[in-house]
């Protein structure tokens, strides 16, 4: 394990150019730049529609200084599998392949293609940024938006199931490394990827992306909102490698602590949980304080 | 060196000897032996790639479009469904220009399920952008899918080599396998003019707007229409690059033909009978039959169904009194595609001349109905005598 980043140790060098086209006050913007610059250089991108795609720009303009192919909605996995093959077939063993999804095009559209790759132990690291949604399409829900959501197509009620458990579904293949991370925490997303590049096959990682327009909050509290998710234990950062299970950064913080902040005050800051009741919030919250105790359980 | 192998292992031989260094596939009948094949090849070190066994289709099809982004040269291979499920990656793949080659061994689409031959899939796939190719025989699997590599990368579209399932997949017959020093003189490696690179990097197939643009250095960019206006333009002048193929094909095999199409008896012929893949030469048993009975009548094999040669099919029927279009498939709800695209090329080339022949259109072997040499037979002879139906006619039909 390496020491932990600073903000100070982060290479200077920009992979993404500034003036994206990514909305105002993005978590996306925020984990792909400090992403690109784990990965380096020497890397080669893969992208399906998402609003990645609209953040990389419009041709013949790309805000991307990696080389990078868009990809259709399913096949982000597959295309690195086969990028991967033909480095292998160069000879290459230097460069790394990164596949950036978002939830939609993970944990619904692209899960076969991503279970494929991950079976096979293709050596790529899949980034999911999960803005628990189709942001890019007007906000429609995911199979990673959670409970109560408010979105275009869940406009009353908000969303009646359960968010998928995209990582835990990942670690069942078997994987030498998984990674649970956010936008509001991204030096940990920056260790973690320099943790898990030398490490075998398929690398899975999870970061939670506060969305200005989706989730309904102005653009300058996304830090905030991001922190908060973790804060209240409702979201954690945690890394599987080789089959351990971790808390890291504010999460494994929260160990000590022993206290969450309520989860009131998460779903109170955004417009889209609006129509959660009191009663709904004391559900989740005795869900959110149920897992904790298990995670104190462990640390005793 | 004459060989006797299938027709599977025939396209499976054509691949290895192009080298191929990336190959995708999943499993589906009658296509399984040709990859199976492809496999062993690989894992026994006989052929030097990478074989990715992938979970679907779509996921073989967005293999082989990122390995050729990343300048391999690669293969897939699939019938019926699995075609179907490729599609949104088959007009990917022709809209990022990748000069790759895939196999479709031809069998029906569900529903009902059904695995026998037919040609409903690849024709399902014609307006996709790719250029598509029909064998009739062994020797032709194997030659179209070496000439369809060096046709790929000198005009950057995919190729779609289509032979009928079992009637070809599953059959046994000789045929010449090429040298691979041949092979290898006739195919250099497969050199991109770009291909992704963390070195010179590039970000490939962005959103790209309706109208053209301006780029950093202040150049006008194309919009989306010019990059498919492209596309159409350089399918249509691929039928030139498909004749340089066989020319060149022909100077190291020492055999080829027309490139477009195969007229078989066709030269005296006041009657021409047209279909794609194994049934013309079905057919030809026909014609020797009907010739003895003095029907004056010959066949034509199209190859190139995409881009089509119409001007080549237009001056071969030029003058003829009928033409009888046998198709293994039809666009539903009108009739076969062949007989559409071929009555085009008519009209666009003979409209006015006086010269315009009869056509009719026959559907047979649908969903693999065995195409019975005498119903076929009868057939051609009762449409010599004159026009049968104005509506397509099923062979073989028991209604």
């Amino acid at each position: 394990m390496q020491a932990k980043s600073t903000i100070l140790s982060l290479p200077t060098e920009e992979l993404v150019h500034p003036g994206t086209r990514a909305c105002t006050g993005c978590g996306l913007s925020i984990a792909y730049r400090v992403g690109l610059k784990a990965l380096g250089r020497d890397t080669i991108l893969v992208v399906p529609p998402s609003c990645l795609t609209v953040l990389q720009g419009l041709f013949p303009v790309a805000s991307t200084k990696l080389p990078c192919l868009n990809v259709t909605f399913a096949s982000t996995a597959a295309a690195a599998a086969g990028i991967l093959a033909t480095l292998k077939a160069q000879g290459n063993e230097h460069t790394t392949v990164a596949g950036w999804a978002g939830d939609g095009g993970t944990s619904d559209i692209g899960l076969q293609a991503l279970s494929g790759a991950a079976e096979r132990g293709d050596n790529f690291i899949y980034f999911c940024y999960d803005n628990e949604g189709y942001m890019n399409t007007g906000v429609q829900r995911s199979g990673t938006t959670p409970i109560g959501a408010i979105t275009a197509n869940t406009p009353f009620k908000g969303k009646l199931q359960q968010k998928k458990d995209v990582p835990a579904i990942m670690a069942a293949h078997h994987l030498s490394y998984v990674a649970a991370c956010s936008a509001a925490y991204p030096l940990d997303l920056y260790d973690k990827i320099k943790n898990c590049l030398a490490l075998p096959g398929t690398k899975y990682f999870h970061i939670h992306i506060p969305c200005p327009p989706g989730w309904g909050y102005d653009p300058r509290y996304g830090i905030k909102i991001g922190r908060l998710a973790v804060e209240t234990g409702y979201y954690d950062l945690y890394e599987i490698v080789n089959g351990e299970f971790k808390l890291t950064a504010a999460s494994e913080k929260l160990i000590e602590k022993r206290k969450l902040v309520p989860v009131r005050e998460y779903f109170r800051a955004q417009s889209r949980f609006r129509t959660l009741t009191e009663a709904q919030i004391g559900d989740i919250q005795k869900t959110i304080d149920e897992k904790w105790a298990g995670y104190y359980k462990k640390d005793e | 060196m004459h060989i006797i192998e299938n027709g599977n292992a025939a396209a499976a031989l054509g691949v290895k000897l192009c080298r191929a260094s990336v190959i995708a596939a999943y499993p589906i009948t009658p296509q399984t032996p040709l990859t199976e094949k492809l496999s062993e090849y690989v894992e026994s070190g006989e052929m030097k790639a990478e074989y990715i066994p992938v979970e679907s289709e779509h996921s073989a099809l967005a293999v082989c479009i990122a390995a050729s982004s990343a300048g391999a040269r690669t293969f897939t291979a699939t019938s019926a469904n699995g075609l179907l499920y490729m599609h949104e990656q088959v007009q990917w793949a022709s809209g990022a220009r990748l000069p790759m080659v895939m196999c479709v061994v031809n069998r029906a689409v569900g529903a009902p399920w059904n695995v026998w031959n037919d040609q409903q899939d690849s024709i399902s796939q014609r307006d996709t952008g790719w250029i598509q190719i029909y064998c009739a025989d062994h020797q032709q699997i194997i030659d179209t899918v070496i000439k369809a590599y060096w046709l790929a990368e000198q005009v950057s579209i995919p190729v779609m080599v289509c032979y009928d399932g079992y009637i070809l997949s599953h059959t046994f017959m000789p045929f010449d396998l090429p040298d691979q020093e041949q092979v290898d003189s006739f195919l250099p490696p497969f050199q991109p003019d770009y291909f992704l690179n963390p070195q010179d990097p590039a970000n490939l197939n962005t959103v790209t707007l309706p109208d053209v643009r301006m780029d950093v250095r202040g150049e006008l960019a194309h919009g989306y229409m010019e990059i498919r206006c492209l596309l159409q333009e350089d399918l249509r002048k691929a039928l030139q690059t498909a004749a340089e193929a066989e020319k060149r094909f022909a100077g190291i095999f020492n055999r080829g033909a027309d490139p477009y199409i195969e007229p078989y008896r066709c030269d005296d012929a006041e009657h021409v009978a047209v279909g794609l893949g194994s049934i013309t030469y079905q057919m030809r048993v026909c014609v020797d039959q009907l010739r003895t009975e003095g029907i004056k009548i010959g066949v034509m094999g199209v190859r190139y169904y995409r881009p089509f040669p119409d001007e080549a099919i237009a001056a071969a029927l030029k003058g003829k009194k009928g033409v009888i279009v046998v198709e293994k498939a039809l666009s539903y709800g009108y009739e076969g595609a062949l007989m559409s695209d071929l009555k085009s090329a008519l009209y666009e080339h003979l409209a006015g001349t006086g010269s315009l022949p009869v056509v009719q259109n026959f559907i047979a072997g649908i969903g693999g109905r065995e195409i019975r040499t005498d119903d076929l037979t009868q057939t051609l002879r009762a449409a010599a005598k004159g026009r049968v139906s104005k509506e397509p006619v099923w062979i073989g039909l028991r209604l």
